[in-house]
């Protein structure tokens, strides 16, 4: 049964004519996704503050702050 | 806070949904049509509709493929511009885009696989089946993403914890079942449906006008049409839901999408109009009209249910005073700004109360919180002016969507007697309005989207959160910096994709093997 499974993924994968070059897209745009903008220009803000406690305090004095700023 | 900063933020987020949004409505709306054709292949065992569903799925694959993970994008940009509000939010949040990404994305990425590849490996049944539960698992993941976007229009089913300066969800079929989700979600994916049905008979005349493939295009024409039609006659049905909701829940949005300063009984609805450039001031003498055409008391009937109601308008919600649903005066901007003041400095109290361990100081702030964590929101508003959103772009877009919206009814009743008469393939003219009516589909989309989010502004979340308290403390050029590679990024892939599918289509259907 997995073995059926396992050589129709490959039977399709190899079939592929115009799907070659889509595959080609996406893991192309995956790969700009994750390891260029998730990486370099997208990190988790709050991942600065160590404990959930610190998150918690940080964005609490910005709810907080931001209120009084001009 | 930096004002530049705010609206980069926005620029940015307002992008990457709308490129997302390219792709979406075509894979829900054409995802169906590929699977109303491919049942009638198995009901009637006609080669043809095979051969006809198979092209369209291969233009659905080039469609998905490209758009794959664009949604992804936002939910990058929650964690790094916008990590106030994600942390605010992210018990609401977390449900839903779990289920989406679990049980909506996997049944889709399954089922695909069999859809593509499984042709001539599974039996029909299994192999419609497939198609029908890849539709339904993209279907699915639209509607956990609109859940989570009906909740920020109008959140609800949530308490908010002072201690984890979080919003938690009490009642999860309150955020699921709300009656905004509900309507935004048949309303988005009829939308999708429609452009699906405008994009198969536009590629269907381009052949027609070649003079190629005469019986794919003009059956693919006919189910284009008939689906088209039954998704805009829900489509009316929806909107006027929609409206309701808006009317109830976000009556500044309303009265920018009419364009609606003074309140009145019996309020009439625009059906076209002219905006005055003059009017810069909410409360200036200028008329807001240069000229408009209006449908006596149909804002009334559609907002309230009653033809004589009262609708208020820009002046009257900034200024308060008139009479609500309950009989009590609404409050004025001013006052809404005092309450959520008083809720933000609950909130410093409380906080700071518990770190003293004096739980008596800490009980009456989360008192007042609670009391006033209705208007939490309006504490970060500096002037009135601020809670009105964009009213000539909110204006323009809703009527563009509402107009485009009535000529694609027009245009599937045309091409559905066209096709049965046999008229269709003898009408260049009504050939070109097809082809060129594509791109007035996605023109459509977007501009329902722009009434959205532009018009609910300056809210992330509607009373509780607005953008310039969501948005994390960047450097205004990092955010310029990712928009414009965002911008070089999506460029490249749309080129991409227009040049794919334009190959494919030329390419066209292996139809003509077959005699229909």
């Amino acid at each position: 049964m997995g073995w059926r499974i396992i050589s129709f993924y490959l039977e399709g994968f190899r079939e592929m004519k115009l799907g070659k070059t889509l595959w080609l897209i996406i893991l192309l745009k995956l790969f700009i996704l994750f390891f260029v903008l998730k990486l370099f220009f997208f990190p988790d803000y709050l991942a600065q503050f160590g404990e959930e406690a610190e998150k918690e305090e940080y964005v609490s004095n910005e709810l907080i702050n931001r209120a009084s700023m001009p | 806070m930096d004002t530049s900063l705010v609206d980069w933020s926005r620029a940015q987020f307002a992008l990457t949904a709308m490129y997302h949004w390219l792709f979406v409505p075509l894979t829900l709306g054409l995802g169906v049509i590929q699977a109303i054709m491919e049942t009638i292949y198995y009901k009637t065992g006609n080669a043809f509709w095979k051969q006809t569903a198979q092209f369209w799925m291969k233009l659905f694959g080039i469609n998905f493929a490209i758009g794959v993970a664009t949604g992804i994008i936002l939910e990058f940009e929650f964690g790094t511009n916008w990590s106030n509000y994600s942390w605010f939010v992210g018990d609401i949040f977390g449900a839903p885009l779990a289920i989406e990404g679990i049980l909506a994305f996997f049944m889709e990425a399954t089922f695909i696989a069999i859809m593509f590849f499984g042709w001539e490996k599974v039996s029909k049944r299994f192999h419609l089946l497939s198609t029908w539960l890849t539709i339904a698992g993209a279907t699915l993941s639209a509607l956990w993403i609109l859940i989570a976007n009906a909740w920020m229009q109008f959140p609800a089913g949530m308490h908010f914890n002072p201690d984890t300066v979080r919003n938690e969800m009490v009642d999860f079929w309150a955020v699921a079942l709300s009656p905004v989700a509900i309507n935004k979600f048949c309303h988005t994916v009829l939308s999708g449906w429609i452009e699906g049905s405008v994009f198969v008979i536009g590629v269907s005349s381009w052949f027609l006008l070649k003079k190629r493939e005469k019986s794919f295009a003009l059956a693919s024409i006919k189910v284009g049409a008939v689906f088209g039609l039954v998704a805009s006659i829900l489509v009316l049905w929806t909107g006027d839901g929609s409206a309701y909701q808006v009317a109830q829940k976000q009556p500044m949005k309303l009265a920018a999408m009419e364009g609606l300063y003074e309140g009145t009984n019996g309020a009439g609805l625009t059906a076209i109009g002219v905006l005055n450039p003059d009017k810069t001031k909410y409360n200036d003498s200028a008329e807001p009209f240069i000229f408009n055409i209006e449908i006596p008391k149909m804002l009334s009937l559609l907002a309230e249910r009653d033809a004589d109601a009262y609708v208020p308008g820009i002046v009257n919600l900034i200024e308060g005073g008139y009479p609500t649903r309950d009989g009590t005066p609404a409050l004025s901007a001013a006052e809404k700004m005092e309450r959520g003041k008083t809720a933000i400095q609950a909130l410093a109290t409380y906080r700071q109360a518990v770190k003293e361990k004096d739980e008596v100081a800490a009980q009456q702030a989360r008192n007042q919180l609670d009391e006033h964590f209705a208007y939490f929101g309006y504490g970060y508003i500096q002037n009135p002016e601020e809670l009105i959103p964009p009213v000539g772009l909110t204006f323009y877009s809703f009527h563009l969507m509402v107009l485009l919206g009535g000529y694609f009814i027009l245009l599937f009743i045309v091409a559905w007697i066209w096709s049965v008469r046999g008229w269709f393939d003898k009408s260049a003219w009504l050939q070109r309005i097809s082809l060129w009516s594509i791109p007035l589909a996605y023109i459509a989309g977007q501009a329902g989207w722009i009434v959205a989010e532009v018009g609910r502004q300056p809210w992330v979340i509607q009373d509780i959160l607005p953008a310039s308290a969501s948005i994390s403390n960047l450097s205004t050029s990092a955010v310029q910096t990712t928009f414009f590679l965002f911008l070089f990024l999506f460029t490249v892939l749309l080129v991409a994709e227009i040049g794919i599918m334009v190959k494919a289509i030329k390419k066209g259907p292996k139809i003509i093997h077959y005699k229909s």
